[in-house]
């Protein structure tokens, strides 16, 4: 399975804010356990969506110059449960960036209305002192997911949308 | 100008919210890493919030000098704090309180000299300096 939980970019507006959206589908596999009979997305899967989008916002703001990695997640809070078939927008905006890091504030909309909320903390890893051993998966931004950034990037430039 | 008081209240409520504790867990001589669980990456984002709190600058070797973590034999030797780096160390963290630590400099217990009161001095030698207090 491709880690990769945002679909798209819709919005981009470099070092400000990004919006991506993650269709939810019955086919991803997490439903079958996730709850056998109840089928919901696990909370976790959505904070790591809104985290690459964020991951990604702070990535591009330094032109990925830096790697960044997941350092914390210190406030989540969800309104409600998230069932396949939903189309989920994450809105997440960068308020504080330093050569250390970042934090993001993050937020799932469906359908217009707020149903999580997050805030999010990056660590530049080769800036920051804290060198501990992250392994290569904990890297928020991978090729695959520039290229969805690119693909999007694209996508605007030809269909006038709104992606910057 | 604000007061210590005020600046150590501010403190405390930015230590609460970044490592998700409570109110009554904390008090001014709270070590950081020992009484109130922060680990590395807490350190990094308690940065953040200061700057964003207090509306001030914290350059990274202000706060959380590299020579702590110095690779110098002469400074840190067998997990220990030379003469030389604890010197060094004083230097670099004046609103640090060495009584205990000067006894025992041990690497591994550098993290105690952070206690809340410490990170309000610093902020407000800070706000102080930026014309702020």
């Amino acid at each position: 399975m491709r880690w990769i939980w945002i679909d798209r970019f819709v919005e981009f507006e470099s070092g400000k804010r990004a919006k991506a959206v993650k269709n939810l589908s019955a086919a991803e596999d997490h439903y079958a356990q996730h709850f056998p009979g109840y089928p919901v997305m696990p909370a976790t899967l959505i904070l790591e969506g809104l985290a690459q989008t964020g991951g990604i916002l702070a990535g591009e703001a330094n032109a990925f110059r830096e790697k960044v990695v997941l350092g914390k997640i210190n406030k989540a809070r969800f309104s409600r449960e998230f069932l396949a078939g939903e189309t989920l927008e994450y809105d997440v905006e960068l308020v504080h960036m330093r050569p250390e890091g970042a934090t993001v504030l993050g937020k799932v909309l469906v359908e217009g209305e707020i149903a999580a909320e997050a805030e999010i903390f990056f660590a530049h890893l080769d800036q920051s002192r804290s060198r501990q051993a992250f392994g290569e998966s904990n890297f928020v931004f991978t090729g695959e997911m520039k290229h969805l950034l690119d693909q999007a990037r694209r996508a605007g430039a030809t269909n006038h949308g709104t992606v910057v | 100008m604000a007061s210590h008081e005020e600046v150590l209240r501010k403190v405390s409520s930015t230590l609460v919210e970044a490592l998700n504790i409570d109110e009554d867990e904390i008090n001014p001589a709270s070590t950081l890493a020992g009484d109130l669980g922060a680990e590395s990456i807490d350190f990094l984002d308690i940065v953040f919030r200061l700057e964003r709190e207090f509306g001030i600058k914290i350059p990274r070797e202000e706060l959380f000098p590299e020579v702590a973590q110095t690779s110098d034999i002469e400074l840190l030797r067998d997990g220990k704090y030379t003469a030389k780096g604890l010197a060094e160390l004083k230097k670099s963290l004046p609103f640090a309180n060495f009584d205990d630590f000067e006894k025992n400099p041990e690497a591994a217990l550098f993290g105690n000299l952070f206690t809340v009161d410490m990170i309000a001095r610093f902020v407000q030698d800070k706000l102080v300096r930026s014309g702020k207090a």
